[in-house]
């Protein structure tokens, strides 16, 4: 299984998302922001971080990045594609996922372990849990509160396409709680909090994130 | 050379946190009488006598708002 990482200026989170790919024994395929091709790849990680400094509004301009207009056409083919904080912000600017992420409601970075709920086990990166599962992942953002008008919200919620529900206390603001999306075909995730963070309990809260990266391997392994 | 103009706000029904920090700060600084602050952004472009206005359109709507939470105006103003 070979995946690409995407850098960015400002991206942050490359080298960890790197990492869980290994620890799900796939080979990690660093792109470029620059790169006009995705180098054979079976998925690719859009990672997190400041891309382009924020600037404008957080992934506006990565999304006109060389290597995302590839990323859009492999998308809309099918390939994998995982978006994490920075990343779910550039896939929703990239109208690869619906829906804005907008300033947290209370303006605070939230930083903190978080509990989510597992509602849909049918993604690409998504087969390896069981449907209710609540897992402990890092949330670190400043700007995660997701935000999308009634019909788009309706469409997520009677199609089953919220994949990650917050449990507790909503950290940002988000619609219906909504930490994570998927599109109609299952094939692209957004998410806020980072499983990447979460895949050993030696430098993280849980291993709870590695099963992200297993259920990828199986979606490869089998197309 | 024109400039343009291009005006961004949130629209009316997605908070605005900023916004409502700026107008929780004013009663603090002695300020009264202000009810409620929306916060959006200004851009000031300096363009080409050629480029037409459905270009310019494009640009707002592509690039410098975001259609899912954001309106927003253009005008062409003297330089």
């Amino acid at each position: 299984m070979r995946v690409g990482v995407i850098t960015f200026p400002g991206t942050l989170d490359d080298v960890d998302a790197q990492r869980a790919v290994r620890y799900a024994d796939g080979e990690a395929v660093p792109l470029w922001h620059g790169d006009h091709d995705l180098k054979g790849v079976d998925a690719v990680i859009v990672p997190g971080g400041f891309s382009y400094g924020d600037y404008l509004r957080c992934g506006a301009i990565a999304r006109f990045a060389p290597v995302m207009q590839e990323v859009i056409e492999a998308a809309n083919k099918g390939m994998p594609v995982l978006g994490i904080c920075n990343g779910f912000q550039v896939l929703a600017e990239a109208h690869l996922l619906p829906g804005a992420l907008t300033r947290n409601h209370k303006l605070h970075f939230v930083c903190r372990d978080q509990w989510l709920k597992v509602e849909n086990t049918s993604t690409a990166w998504t087969t390896r849990y069981d449907e209710g599962a609540e897992i402990l992942v890092p949330l670190k953002s400043g700007e995660g509160g997701y935000q999308a008008d009634e019909d788009t919200l309706k469409e997520l919620e009677d199609n089953g396409r919220v994949v990650f529900r917050y449990v507790g206390d909503n950290p940002n603001g988000s619609r219906n709680n909504i930490a994570g999306i998927t599109n109609a075909r299952g094939n692209v995730v957004g998410l806020m909090p980072h499983p990447e963070h979460a895949i050993d309990a030696l430098t993280g809260p849980t291993d709870d994130g590695l099963g992200m990266f297993l259920s990828l391997l199986d979606t490869v392994v089998k197309a | 050379m024109a400039r343009v103009v291009v005006d961004v706000m949130p629209k009316p029904e997605i908070l605005d946190p900023q916004g409502q920090a700026v107008a929780n700060a004013l009663p603090r600084l002695g300020f009264d009488g202000v009810t409620a602050v929306r916060q959006g952004k200004h851009f000031e472009l300096e363009v080409a006598d050629d480029v037409d206005d459905a270009t310019l359109a494009k640009i707002a709507e592509t690039f410098l708002a975001n259609p899912v939470i954001e309106d927003w105006t253009v005008r062409r103003v003297e330089a």
